[in-house]
């Protein structure tokens, strides 16, 4: 720090190209100026496949729930699919957030917004497979005058309990981050109709010191309460699974083996969805090849991981002597289904071990493609648990095969529909990237670089002012 | 005791210039009003803050969840008892999924009720200070000094020797 000359400043190891904490605001709010062709086709055609799922939706409630194939098995499978990818963004927004890594500021909000959409997403499935969805209060334990109440004993109720309290806590969580760039937004905006509604929306926040007081900790509260949530929703949807006797599904290694499947999907949405981002707003200032490379890692921890209850799952199946087990996971790679198998086994355990070399983890195209094959993986993954299973437990005479309906097509086409609208239209509507948060882990504006103790902070560095990685970071 | 509803508002593009103009305004007895963009433990420890209360809040609603799990699936249970699955009617190791989850959502809903009221969010009415700057969820710091219209000079004085840019007075 002491041989600071002319040309150098203090920046952000992070961030090294990004000047000043007004820069943050004005990239920000980049992302929220008119969208060009490109989106408004993208969000035409999201909004054309939300109008394929409530097309196939009606034509369940006027037909009956047989419209769709055997068992719920792609509603299911969509369902335990798009819970997962939420978990990602909270892992990003509140785990990391406890564990003070740096990396995450510039991420977290695409991420946590990708958590909140998907949940929405997958609360659909739930809420439409019950054939009836305008009953779905049924499910919740209120008073009735025969005083029947839902079986506490269930995973199905705990799966209720939990679904509802993720969606409840990573929506308030998203919300509360929000305020202090919403009332960014409502300062620098200059449409007159935007400003009344980001200034109703940022209830009033001024950014004084009693507000970030109470703000910061009740933050760290919220992240501290996110965490073992995130955690237990996932297992408790692993135990709707495992707490039956169903050959394939009666694992204990269920809980951790569906949160890790978890929080890689989720990463690998999140990448999915950045690079696009990325790409067309040019956000390499903020997404840079530190922040994809600690990506690339938590995603290569989680295949890992997967990797091994995959393996650990067929040597139980082999080692517990259980024909029905055995012969399920047997069925799995040889049987009808052998194709589905292999795809989730290929697609999350082998491919993102390409990510241990450090060319594919830093080059952007071949993350994404690698991206999009565990998102695909994993879809993989839930339908293998699922429609193997269940079609081929114990008697023979049981055994089916699955015959997916244009129904069930069209209500997982219109899942993706239902979120990338979402998504889009927050991209449009709120500000993407956290300017209060990013802002944290820069280097605090100073007028005399004498006194400047704070400046010791491992994650600030001295750069010199021209040439900066961003540009050949760009171009690749 | 509310703030003084008049005073100055100095704006800051420098972190510590504005931390300089904070010690020297509550060595002098001014009660302030500080703007910032982002949560800078230096202001924090400028002002002297004490730790947040919101922690109680979180604590309480918390517990509370947690009773409220317990009692409402064994009550339940016990309102129309129903043997399921062999198990028993009050079934702790099962209702603890029920626990947690409500332990979680109590627990965060009590902890944003805690940041709206102690924060006093949403803004309704005059706000704690009369002066503002858009600048501020921006780049710029700011302090507001609650002062009497006669030590507004003295005020001024010191905002201007710390390194403020710009000195607004409240001239209502």
């Amino acid at each position: 720090m002491a041989t600071e000359t002319e040309n150098t400043v203090v920046r952000s190891s992070f961030h090294p190209d990004v000047e000043s904490y007004e820069q943050v605001n004005r990239d920000a709010m980049r992302l929220l100026t008119p969208p060009g062709k490109g989106y408004l086709a993208l969000l035409a055609m999201s909004v054309m496949l939300v109008g394929l799922l409530v097309t196939a939706e009606l034509h369940n409630i006027i037909y009956g729930l047989g419209m769709i194939g055997d068992n719920w098995a792609v509603m299911i499978t969509t369902f335990v699919f798009w819970v997962g990818i939420g978990h990602a963004g909270t892992l990003i927004s509140a785990i990391l957030y406890l564990f003070r890594a740096p990396w995450r500021q510039a991420i977290y909000r695409f991420a946590e917004a990708m958590t909140v959409f998907a949940v929405l997403t997958a609360a659909l499935f739930p809420l439409l497979h019950i054939g009836r969805p305008w009953f779905f209060y049924w499910l919740l334990p209120l008073p009735s005058q025969r005083h029947i109440w839902p079986n506490f004993r269930s995973p199905l109720l705990w799966d209720v309990f939990a679904v509802t309290t993720y969606l409840t806590v990573s929506s308030v969580f998203f919300f509360i981050g929000l305020i202090p760039d919403i009332a960014a937004a409502r300062d620098s905006t200059t449409d007159p109709m935007r400003k009344k509604v980001y200034g109703v929306l940022s209830l009033g926040w001024r950014g004084t010191d009693r507000e970030w007081r109470h703000f910061t900790r009740a933050y760290l509260f919220l992240a501290a309460l996110a965490t073992p949530l995130v955690l237990s929703v996932h297992s408790v949807v692993s135990w709707d699974f495992a707490v039956s006797i169903v050959p394939g599904w009666h694992t204990t290694i269920f809980a951790p083996y569906f949160v890790a499947g978890a929080i890689l999907s989720g990463v690998a949405m999140v990448v999915t969805l950045m690079v696009p981002v990325h790409k067309i707003f040019r956000l390499g200032a903020y997404f840079t090849p530190v922040h994809y490379d600690r990506l690339a890692k938590l995603l290569l921890l989680t295949s890992c991981i997967v990797g091994y209850a995959y393996g650990m799952e067929y040597f139980m199946a082999y080692y517990s002597g259980e024909l029905y087990e055995r012969d399920v996971f047997w069925d799995r790679v040889t049987g009808d289904y052998w194709w589905a198998g292999w795809s989730m086994i290929t697609f999350n355990a082998f491919v993102p071990q390409l990510l241990w070399i450090k060319k594919i983890r830093q080059n952007l195209n071949a993350f994404f493609i690698i991206s999009v094959f565990v998102n695909i993986g994993m879809w993989y993954e839930r339908f293998v648990i699922i429609v193997p299973s269940l079609s081929h437990s114990y008697e023979p005479w049981k055994f089916w095969n699955l015959h997916m309906t244009w129904v069930d097509a069209s209500l997982l086409l219109g899942s993706f529909g239902w979120f990338f609208m979402w998504f889009l239209l927050f991209l449009r509507y709120l500000p993407g990237l956290s300017m209060a948060e990013i802002k944290e882990v820069l280097p605090p504006p100073m007028k005399h670089h004498g006194a400047e103790h704070h400046a010791h902070d491992e994650a600030q560095m001295v750069v010199e002012t021209l040439p900066t990685g961003y540009k050949e970071w760009e171009v690749r | 005791m509310s703030k003084l509803r008049t005073g100055v508002l100095g704006v800051f593009p420098h972190l510590d210039t504005a931390t300089t103009a904070i010690r020297k305004l509550r060595k002098e007895g001014f009660e302030l009003t500080v703007y910032s963009p982002t949560p800078r433990h230096e202001v924090e420890e400028a002002l002297g803050t004490k730790e947040s209360p919101v922690r109680i809040f979180t604590l309480v609603g918390a517990f509370t969840g947690t009773a409220a799990g317990t009692a409402l699936a064994t009550w339940a249970s016990i309102d129309w008892p129903l043997v399921v699955g062999g198990k028993e009617i009050v079934a702790l190791p099962a209702f603890s999924v029920i626990m947690f989850e409500l332990t979680i959502l109590l627990g965060a809903l009590s902890t944003v009720a805690g940041l709206f009221i102690l924060g006093r969010l949403p803004h309704v009415g005059p706000a704690e200070a009369p002066m503002y700057h858009p600048s501020f969820t921006a780049g710029n710091f700011g302090v507001f000094a609650h002062a009497p219209r006669d030590r507004y000079g003295d005020v001024q004085r010191i905002m201007s020797e710390s390194g403020s840019e710009e000195v607004l007075v409240d001239q209502r």
